[in-house]
């Protein structure tokens, strides 16, 4: 019973939280690992083509609440994403045009592609608070839960509740379903392979007679799917605030180094390792350690390793980590 | 140019030819920075009552009081500082009613009213920290502190009988000031606090923090934040994962918009804000309403009580000085005397200039207590239907 208790009570604050969280960051850092690896080049502005393609999402899910569509139990902004992906698509394609093809051009080293993609950064930044504004914004409807703690608590009789949001299931069923979908397509599909040869090495690609603009365009509407899907299933599950998908994006650079940048399984296992590093350094283990351990021993204190004033300081410290003993990532990514 | 120099002999005129009569009072309020939509019915407020008391024509035989305004901005002390040192020095002001934050109001009387021995009676700075303060008693405020909140929070839950709680706050001076009091109050009376977790507002998600009050355990959790940031995110998470079911909130907690979005979920949470009732208020409702300012905007009714305690004083002291001021304020805030309410001001300048005594009540009951700030009276609520239910006051 009481080690029932301590499971319990360590998945509905630990596992269930970080397993959803680690889910939008594991989407978020294959957007970025896929720029890296077929454009060579990090690109800053993802947070905000996030932060657009949610906003996207949000105008579309209010026009359909307000023509009564609904999902039922989940929320309509599903519905919205297909839409919400194809002007996300069309935008990162209008900048692409616009901006990075004219340094593709001329064949300039990644770091001035970085400081370009730094500008479309904070351009988008104010596009999105001049169409939204910067305050929150909820468009999470239909059912809340999938069980309540409440419940959970009537049904099992334990001490410890557990809830389960609708968003935070939805969010690790849709991540399961899009990484699958995405690696099918990469390692079975012509064009998905055509990709991934022109990541190793472009010049031999070339010559085999890939056209390197379609493979750039393809990657582009891929990553847009990544980054509206992952910042939807964000906003869905917390809120949707510009500011806040701008921060999002050094724990999503960080997962994507950690796991090795241009890797795309390196992506996903570190957003999972992000995730449950912040979550777990900066909980306070003392209930589920006064279940497991005898009461003699149960601890006093709150065994909480990090203030949780330092959660953001937990991506940078592993960052920084992998960066001083491993640069190339988990998973032999490129080296930044 | 012509127009210019008739404008600017006028105005020497009008200066010269008034100063034998005139006091000026200083209104250093934040009139620029981030409360600048609340200063301008302060000083609204303030300078209805000393144009009261100069309608009266009682104050000190005739004298009128003129309001001069200075602007104090609440984050930039040293702007605040430069504001009243120009009040002092070049419109020689015989007191300040201001500051209006707890920051600018320390930098002011540090640097300017302490050194030059001039009075202040800020309507609005709670900080704690200004209690304590060596003020060669030259600090007064009609605003209650922090502190007392501290106190009043932690009464409510030993009168519940909870001794055990977790408490979260809004990461800046006001959480910290008011966590920091609520703690020691409550420490004191035989309570504990499990964990004392900071905030950061605007976030998306703070599922990390309830995470750890949760682990931490307790009866309820205090939430010491704003309605519209980080302490309604706490609440919606803590709910959601089920680690609390009720919940006690501070001033900042209280809004009907956190009714609207949470209120069926938090029945029998509770809590306190100051609060003004009586027939205090609601003359000073009448008198503002009367005047055509808003009377209703947050501390309006303390500014009012501010420039009134100020000339009261320099009445019930026979000259219009700091030192008179000074000296008298507890005497003319507090019992024993005629009970004074806001639209009484002259009745009470003639009951001071017969020799008499008077309680001033004012817009927020007056009470001065320790070293000159407002007891102040704070309304128990606890939710019930979506809705503050009031309990009592406090």
């Amino acid at each position: 019973m009481e080690a029932l208790n301590a499971i319990v009570a360590l998945s509905n604050f630990v596992l269930v939280p970080a397993i959803a969280y680690g889910s939008q960051l594991a989407l978020g850092a294959l957007g970025v690992t896929l720029i890296y690896g077929i454009l060579r080049f990090s690109n800053f502005a993802h947070g905000d083509t996030m932060a657009f393609g949610t906003m996207v999402a949000i105008l579309f899910t209010w026009w359909l609440q307000s023509m009564g569509v609904s999902l039922g139990p989940l929320p309509t902004a599903l519905l919205a994403l297909p839409a919400a992906i194809a002007v996300t698509a069309l935008l990162l394609l209008g900048t692409d045009r616009l901006v990075y093809r004219f340094y593709r051009a001329q064949k300039a080293v990644p770091v001035i592609m970085v400081i370009a993609s730094f500008g479309v950064m904070l351009v988008l930044n104010g596009v999105v608070r001049l169409i939204i504004g910067p305050g929150d914004q909820r468009f999470a409807d239909g059912e809340r839960f999938i069980i309540t703690a409440l419940d959970f608590r009537r049904m099992t009789g334990l001490d410890e509740g557990l809830a389960i949001k609708t968003t935070q299931g939805l969010t690790l069923v849709t991540a399961v379903i899009v990484v699958a979908a995405l690696f099918w397509f990469l390692n079975r599909t012509r064009t998905g392979k055509s990709m991934r040869a022109f990541s190793d090495n472009e010049d031999l690609a070339l010559l085999s007679g890939i056209n390197p603009e379609r493979v750039v365009a393809i990657t582009w509407i891929i990553v847009a799917g990544l980054a509206v899907i992952a910042g939807v299933l964000y906003g869905l599950d917390k809120s949707f605030k510009p500011f806040t998908y701008f921060q999002l994006l050094l724990p999503v650079f960080a997962s994507a180094i950690v796991g090795g940048l241009g890797n795309p399984l390196g992506a996903i296992v570190g957003g999972y390792i992000i995730a449950f590093s912040e979550v777990g350094l900066t909980y306070a283990w003392k209930k589920v350690l006064g279940y497991l351990m005898p009461e003699s021993l149960a601890p006093d204190g709150l065994v909480q390793l990090l203030s949780t004033d330092y959660k953001f300081a937990v991506s940078f410290v592993i960052l920084v980590l992998v960066l001083l003993f491993r640069p190339t990532g988990l998973f032999r990514g490129k080296a930044v | 140019m012509k127009k210019l120099l008739l404008a600017t002999a006028a105005t020497t005129l009008v200066a010269t030819g008034a100063q034998a009569e005139d006091v000026n009072i200083g209104v250093l309020l934040g009139y620029t920075g981030p409360i600048e939509s609340l200063t301008p019915p302060m000083a609204d407020a303030a300078e209805l009552a000393l144009a009261e008391i100069n309608e009266s024509g009682n104050f000190l035989d005739g004298m009128t009081l003129v309001p001069v305004r200075g602007d104090s901005t609440c984050v930039d002390s040293a702007a605040a500082t430069a504001a009243a040192e120009r009040l002092i020095t070049s419109d020689n002001v015989a007191a300040i009613m201001g500051a209006a934050c707890s920051g600018a109001t320390i930098a002011v009387l540090e640097n300017v009213a302490k050194p030059n021995g001039v009075v202040m009676i800020s309507p609005s700075a709670t900080s704690p920290a200004l209690t304590s303060i060596e003020d060669n008693g030259l600090f007064f405020r009609t605003a209650p502190s922090d502190a007392r909140q501290g106190q009043v929070l932690a009464n409510i839950l030993m009168d519940k009988g909870i001794t055990e709680v977790a408490v979260t706050y809004t990461n800046n001076d006001y959480g910290k000031g008011l966590s920091d009091s609520f703690i020691s109050s409550f420490e004191e009376a035989g309570g504990t606090h499990t964990i004392n977790v900071p905030h950061e507002d605007g976030k998306a998600d703070y599922s990390a923090e309830v995470a750890s009050m949760a682990s931490a355990g307790g009866e309820v959790l205090v939430v010491l934040g704003y309605a519209d940031q980080g302490g309604k995110g706490v609440i919606q998470s803590a709910l959601d994962t089920g680690a609390f079911e009720t919940f006690m909130m501070g001033d900042g907690m209280f809004a009907d918009s956190l009714m609207a979005d949470l209120g069926d979920f938090m029945g029998g949470s509770f809590g306190a804000v100051p609060w003004s009732a009586g027939d205090g208020a609601e003359a000073f409702t009448r008198i503002t309403e009367a005047a055509g300012i808003n009377g209703d905007s947050s501390f309006t009714r303390e500014s009012y009580d501010a420039a009134a305690l100020i000339a009261l004083a320099m009445m019930a002291g026979g000259e219009a000085t700091s030192e008179a001021a000074a000296a008298n304020i507890l005497t003319v805030a507090n019992a024993p005397g005629e009970p004074i309410l806001p639209g009484e001001l002259g009745k009470a300048m003639q009951i001071l200039a017969d020799g008499g005594e008077i309680d001033y009540v004012g817009a927020t009951n007056v009470e001065l207590i320790g070293p000159g700030e407002a007891a102040g009276t704070y309304r128990e609520y606890v939710v019930e239907d979506a809705d503050y239910e009031t309990v009592q006051f406090r």
